[in-house]
């Protein structure tokens, strides 16, 4: 996993939030199910055959939950599986629906009349806030079910974590339906961390789940939304009554097969070794004058998000792809364009949402790689400040004190 | 050495971009995205949506990094608004000018400078030369694609950091016969013309739209203040165009010529081109924001001026004046419109200009 060999071919890859690189089990399987003709719904054997490995699938994503294998709909993605809980638990049935606000585009584009939850200064979100603005929304007045809450486990700019636990039991206690975008968590599990504690504990047994498969070394254009028990859903897509009606259109069986190995191979993983490695280039980044948003607070074990101050977003990812080093910002349109971070302004962070790059380790990431992009990018925030574009920052956030 | 190619997708400056690739330096493409393309984009002007995939392509098949810069809110300030704000004024502005001042050479610039670059190529049709006394602003080889008149407000330190490979282009075909060659798929585009932020309609409508202050319509009248006939808007009106004066000059028995617009009464005033353009007294012009190429000479320079962008020369004498303006005497009256710059040469040589004041 962490390597330490220095010299690499190519521009180094640290956006795995963006995509993480295919586990080597999960192109297996696909190469395997690939060879498959049948379609799974078709009733004779080459059918029948496609429909065991489609089922292997969905037991395996399921069961990594803690669910039963019905409870798995397959979807293209996590956008789309963050759109069917929206469309199945929201307005079909007809909940107010509440979101946090540095919800991924999957959740905002999709719900633009939601109510948004407030996060703090380190991107928490804000739990005083929820329980108020649950209260105001208590069923009791006519038949309106109680509102749908839609939070992400961990946030794909910061990587901090949700306070799951709390958050689900607030839903509990004001009858509200929790859906968990957990598409950058739920590859990236560790004992401790606050999704798996969540899992293990009960907290998200009443919850559904997004998941994305590229985002846990799996391929691009596959995904599930698990439900917490199998039950019906109105579907986006009718179709022909696919995935028992909850999701129509033949489903991409290499794809989904990729996907639940890629999500076993990620709970063999240590992630102690990236993260360690990630508190490294951290340290370096600090020291070359990067705030680190959500420094004080629970995080994915492989993301940074590190503002330098006073030099744009777009300017230093520039900088550093033309070194060969591949890292994003907040978020960019299909055009490539750069945008201003959304999640650091709904954090309060200012000027400070347009200054910031996101580092996320991959899965593989090498170690003497790493290594060479903290000197690269000291070299570069070195250059940046003689051009005197670097500033002292009032900023919050922190992370001088490391 | 390291250079950041300017690219608006269009067939000029990926040439650029694939002859420096193809010299060996080291090339970054970079587009820069103007405005919103969620309106119908505008194939034949730059910068259209589709035109920033183009300049990716080109670059992902050449082999170079290529990079968006969002300069929407920039654009907008320094490009849009000002051109709104100038016709609400009664004066005809050069958006390219401002374009090419602020966003392309003073953001962009610096954007290169910061990257590490050591120049920035262009795709637009000047030469820059190294002169006894620093580098120099020349027309064109190929006269027919000038566009000096646009780049007169290019600094001398924005200019020896600039490098524009097409002045040096004999015509146009040679520049499409590079493209083939090159193997770049936009040999075939059109050329862009018009002003690329108009991607609906004419620029008046534009222009009303954002100032609806000045929109409506409004007397023609004499100097002397007759009514003449009617107009639709005075952001439809240059000083010194004869066009769009309907049957005015059967009226008056002769051709007529707007000489200016009043924004508060929201008139337009003509008077007969034969005797306006005779008139001794339109014979002094006076400049703002002047841009020199050269140390301004406090006796003046004698030199041939261009009053519009498809013009000829004029002769005159143009004096530097405090506070960044300039007088220029001309030895034939004319009729500059307000707004719109007067560049200044010398044989091919650009030697600086500013813009026309009221």
């Amino acid at each position: 996993m962490v390597q330490d060999t220095a010299v690499q071919q190519g521009p180094v890859y640290l956006d795995a939030n963006a995509t993480e690189p295919l586990r080597p089990a999960a192109r297996a399987v696909m190469l395997a199910g690939l060879e498959q003709t049948g379609n799974p719904s078709s009733v004779h054997a080459a059918g029948r055959r496609a429909r065991i490995m489609l089922e292997e699938a969905r037991q395996t994503m399921a069961s990594a939950f803690g669910r039963e294998a019905d409870c798995c709909v397959f979807t293209s993605g996590g956008t789309e599986a963050d759109t069917l809980a929206l469309h199945g638990f929201g307005r079909a049935e007809g909940r107010a629906i509440l979101i946090g606000t540095t919800e991924h585009d999957a959740i905002r584009k999709a719900a633009p009349e939601a109510s948004l939850i407030p996060v703090d200064g380190q991107g928490v979100i804000d739990c005083m806030a929820l329980e108020e603005m649950l209260a105001a929304h208590t069923p009791g007045t006519g038949d309106r079910p109680g509102p749908l809450v839609c939070i992400m486990a961990a946030n794909n700019e910061t990587g901090v974590y949700a306070p799951l636990r709390d958050v689900a039991s607030l839903c509990r206690q004001h009858g509200a339906f929790l859906h968990v975008d957990a598409v950058q968590a739920a590859g990236r599990m560790q004992e401790r961390d606050e999704f798996s504690l969540a899992l293990k504990d009960g907290s998200l047994a009443g919850a559904s789940l997004a998941l994305s498969a590229h985002k846990m070394g799996g391929p691009k254009g596959a995904g599930a939304l698990l439900l917490p028990e199998d039950r019906p859903l109105a579907p986006l897509l009718p179709g022909g009554g696919q995935e028992r009606g909850r999701r129509g259109g033949t489903p991409a069986l290499a794809s989904h097969m990729g996907m639940a190995a890629a999500l076993e191979e990620s709970r063999k993983q240590d992630w102690t070794l990236l993260e360690a490695l990630r508190d490294e280039l951290e340290g370096v980044m600090v020291q070359a004058g990067a705030l680190i948003m959500g420094h004080g607070v629970a995080r994915l074990s492989n993301t940074i998000s590190a503002v330098l101050p006073g030099v744009a977003a777009q300017m230093q990812l520039m900088a550093l792809d033309i070194e060969g080093y591949c890292v994003s910002a907040g978020s960019a349109c299909s055009s490539g364009k750069v945008a201003r971070s959304h999640v650091l302004e709904a954090m309060g962070q200012g000027e400070a949402a347009g200054q910031a790059i996101r580092v996320s380790l991959p899965w593989n990431a090498e170690a003497g790689a790493v290594r060479a992009f903290g000197q690269v990018y000291a070299l570069m925030a070195q250059r940046f400040a003689g051009r005197g574009l670097l500033k002292r920052s009032s900023l919050q956030g922190g992370g001088r004190a490391t | 050495m390291r250079i950041l190619v300017a690219m608006s997708g269009g067939v000029d400056s990926s040439v650029v971009a694939a002859l420096l690739k193809r010299q060996g330096h080291e090339v970054i493409g970079a587009t820069l995205q103007l405005y919103d393309h969620s309106g119908p984009a505008k194939p034949g002007a730059c910068c259209a949506g589709r035109d920033i995939m183009d300049a990716r392509m080109v670059a992902e098949r050449i082999g170079f990094p290529h990079y968006v810069i969002d300069a929407e809110s920039r654009f907008r300030e320094s490009v849009i608004e000002s051109f709104a704000d100038s016709y609400a004024r009664g004066e005809t502005p050069v958006p390219c000018v401002a374009c090419n001042q602020g966003v392309k050479f003073t953001d962009l610039l610096n954007m290169a400078r910061d990257l590490g670059c050591e120049a920035m190529a262009t795709g637009h049709y000047v030469r820059r030369l190294e002169g006894p006394e620093g580098v120099e602003m020349h027309r064109p080889v190929d006269r027919d694609r000038d566009q000096s008149w646009f780049l007169f407000a290019t600094t001398r330190e924005q200019l020896e950091f600039l490098r524009f490979p097409l002045g040096e282009m004999p015509d146009k075909a040679h520049v499409r016969a590079l493209a083939e060659e090159l193997g770049l798929d936009v040999a075939t585009k059109r050329d862009s013309q018009d002003i690329c932020f108009v991607t609906n309609g004419s620029y008046a409508g534009l222009v009303e739209k954002m100032r609806p202050e000045i929109e409506g319509p409004g007397d023609i009248v004499a100097e002397d203040g007759t009514v003449l006939g009617r107009h639709e808007g005075i952001a439809r009106y240059t000083v010194g165009q004869s066009r769009r004066l309907g049957d005015i000059h059967t009226g008056t028995g002769e051709r007529q010529m707007v000489t200016a617009i009043d924004v508060p009464s929201r008139r337009i005033i003509v008077g007969p081109r034969r005797k306006v353009t005779s008139d001794e007294g339109r014979r002094t012009v006076r400049l703002r924001d002047m841009n020199w190429l050269i140390d301004a000479p406090a006796e003046g320079v004698r030199c041939g001026v261009q009053l519009r962008a498809r013009e000829g020369l004029r002769q005159a004498l143009v004096r530097p004046l405090e506070g960044n303006r300039a007088e220029v005497q001309l030895d034939e009256p004319a009729l500059p419109a307000p707004g719109q710059a007067c560049v200044m040469y010398e044989g091919d040589r650009v030697l600086g200009g500013g813009f026309i004041l009221a």
